[in-house]
């Protein structure tokens, strides 16, 4: 059994509860920050646990904090980022659900290490009941004195207020977020500046995502030195991975990046192997947006090394031969999966989410899922392949934020490791059809 | 007429003093949702233009984001909304199948509303529900591990409910 720090508790019964969360050592980070901590201590502490943000893109969360702006008189803000819709991922909502306090007893500490008085979490909308878990933690912390004016008589005030969204996966990236959150539409900005600088209502704004958020708890507790122990180089403490797809035991797991992809897949603690004895096939590790790796290239890297559930080794030979660790959601796919069709699924998904400000992102999502809609249902040919290759190509690093990558990469890996699936929708057009 | 009732413009009001002086279209999205919950399920033209009087807001503000997010209806939708998610997860998990079901046990299409005004069918975009798949979305919880068997009780409960509160 890996380390567990942030789901140790999750099946506690009645975790959820402030009074069993209390009694099994909730809330202690609180104590200890706001009684013998500064601010600036707690940042030094994340700093020192070499936490990545969670929420997919990897920052240093203590060096984001290090970077927020403190001009005179101007109220800080700390946003979580509980958006959460990149396909395959479901890890925060496990988290919300499951250890409620355990969020909330994270933003406390995380906003007083940035000052934050007014503390908002923007969560899916579709997470309507999350809402509802929510709230009543934090009305729990309120009662208890974790939460509101003078804190411990430490003289920190603070209140959490929850957001709902309304369905829009660009809603998820930060500066998009907070458009959203003054009530307009979900139309990212020009970074930078970023949120650090200006932010919600144009004040300093740190965004983290729920799990990051999360892991300031067990790094306040046992300190960032001894959280960097946890892991393997650059990739510290325990990471949450949602698993779905064609396995034995979806789930969320949390890990200690030291374990291998194959021991994740196939060990009965983790995803438990292939449903129905098939073979595995394909994988996307990191979220419907990061690259597709076919078998041989997910349990080895192309030097024939061992590949491991960390952000270096699931990024080993960049993305001819690599992924990314994203936001944790691992997609397996057997044997009998259609590439191209599931290819089509992400496709149309990007379109249906552009915001559609830039015209790359707005037009190429559109045309790549037309493209492969056609191919899938046997009606392309070879020419559309390429085509298809062209238009991604285009839309890369050529768009306001990265949700045109986003759309691009899982095509341009679907079509480098399995062009021959592509080639035969187009060769065999009657049996593609069934 | 649409208004809030005293309950509601309670919910209002808590809504709008989380946001600092000034900054109350913050709240649009918040009140969107309780304008949808609060009259029949979708966003009217009467509907939009109460919000923005009731936020200080021009009408365009509020019908803008109304139609930016899928959560809101700008249309009538029935009762009872089905919406089945059919992204690369649910799909390797049968997704296909059900929404096919749903489709023929209701007799009509995705984005249309049976004659009685009962069900509504509509597929959606990942909804954070992946290792739970096939699945969908009705009212405020997820319905989850789908299969025909469970389709099938899905509408006998709706129809039940129906009843009952008629
Ligand atoms: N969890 C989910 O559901 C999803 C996650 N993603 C992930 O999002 C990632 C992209 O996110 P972005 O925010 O665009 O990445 P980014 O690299 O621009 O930023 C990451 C974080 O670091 C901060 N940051 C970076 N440089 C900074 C500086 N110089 N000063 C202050 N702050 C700085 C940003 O404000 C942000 O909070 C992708 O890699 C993808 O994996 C994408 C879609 C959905
Ligand atoms: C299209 C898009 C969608 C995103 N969705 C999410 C999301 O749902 N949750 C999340 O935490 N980060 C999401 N991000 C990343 C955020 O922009 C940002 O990097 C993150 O919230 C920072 O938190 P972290 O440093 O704790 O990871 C998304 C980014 C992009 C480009
Ligand atoms: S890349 Fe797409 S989603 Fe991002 S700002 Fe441009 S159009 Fe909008
Ligand atoms: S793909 Fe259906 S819930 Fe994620």
């Amino acid at each position: 059994m890996g380390v567990k720090l942030l789901l140790a508790k999750a099946h506690v019964e009645g975790i959820k509860n402030y009074d069993v969360y209390r009694r099994e050592g909730g809330y202690q980070s609180v104590e200890k920050a706001l009684k013998t901590m500064t601010p600036e201590a707690v940042v030094e502490e994340v700093k020192k646990s070499g936490l990545r943000g969670r929420g997919g893109a990897g920052f240093p969360t203590g060096m984001k904090w290090s970077f927020i702006a403190k001009p005179e008189g101007v109220p800080r803000h700390l946003v979580c980022n509980a958006d959460e819709s990149e396909p395959g991922t479901f890890k925060d909502r496990y988290l919300m659900e499951h250890i409620p306090h355990l969020l909330i007893e994270g933003l406390i500490v995380s906003s007083y290490a940035l000052g934050s008085n007014d503390t908002y979490i923007y969560i899916r909308g579709e997470y309507a009941w999350i809402v509802d878990i929510l709230e009543k933690a934090i009305a729990e912390a309120h009662q208890n004195g974790w939460l509101g004016k003078n804190i411990l008589g430490s003289g920190f005030d603070c209140n959490i207020h929850v957001q709902r969204g309304a369905g829009a996966y660009i809603c998820g990236e930060e500066t998009a977020l907070l458009e959203s959150l003054e009530g307009k539409r979900g139309n990212p900005r020009i970074k930078p500046p970023f949120p650090a600088v200006k932010g919600l209502w144009e004040r300093p704004t740190v965004v983290n995502n729920v799990e990051s958020l999360a892991a300031v708890v067990p790094i306040i507790n046992m300190g960032g030195e001894e959280y960097a122990k946890i892991g393997v180089g650059r990739s510290t403490g325990t990471k949450l991975i949602s698993a779905c797809g064609n396995i034995n035991k979806p789930g969320v797991y949390e890990i200690d990046m030291t374990i291998s992809v194959e021991e994740f897949i196939y060990s009965d603690e983790y995803c438990g192997g292939i449903k129905n004895g098939k073979r595995l096939k394909a994988c996307i590790p990191g979220g419907s947006s990061v690259p597709i790796l076919p078998a041989n290239l997910l349990l080895k890297t192309a030097k024939g090394e061992t590949r491991y559930m960390n952000y270096e080794s699931l990024s080993d030979g960049g993305f001819a031969t690599g992924s990314m660790m994203g936001s944790g959601g691992f997609i397996v796919l057997d044997e009998d999966q259609c590439i191209v069709k599931h290819t089509y699924t992400l496709a149309r998904f990007y379109r249906h989410e552009s915001c559609g400000q830039c015209s790359p992102c707005r037009e190429g999502t559109g045309w790549m899922e037309k493209l492969l809609l056609r191919l899938d249902k046997g009606e392309g040919k070879m020419s559309d392949i390429d085509l298809l290759w062209e238009i991604q190509s285009k839309i890369e690093g050529n768009t306001i934020c990265p949700l045109g990558d986003a759309a691009a990469w899982p095509v341009a890996a679907a079509i480098r490791h399995f062009r021959d699936e592509f080639e035969w929708h187009v060769l065999h057009p009657h049996e593609a059809q069934v | 007429m649409v208004q809030f009732s005293e309950q509601q413009m309670q919910e209002f009001n808590r809504l709008v003093k989380r946001y600092p002086e000034g900054k109350q279209k913050s709240a649009l999205l918040p009140v969107l949702h309780l304008a949808q919950e609060s009259f029949g399920g979708w966003l009217s033209v009467e509907t939009m233009d109460y919000v923005a009087n009731l936020l200080h807001l021009e009408p365009i503000e509020v019908y803008e984001v109304a139609t930016f997010y899928s959560m809101f209806n700008t249309q009538p939708v029935g009762k009872y909304m089905f919406e089945v998610c059919q992204t690369g997860p649910c799909m390797l998990n049968g997704s296909d199948d059900i929404i096919a079901y749903i489709k023929e046990k209701l007799g009509i299409n995705v984005g249309e509303t049976t004659p009685d005004g009962m069900f509504t069918l509509k597929t959606v975009e990942c909804l954070g529900a992946c290792g739970y798949a096939p699945m969908m979305q009705l009212g405020k919880h997820y319905r989850e591990h789908l299969t025909k068997e469970k389709v099938d009780a899905i509408i006998e409960e709706c129809r039940n409910n129906a009843a009952r509160n008629n």
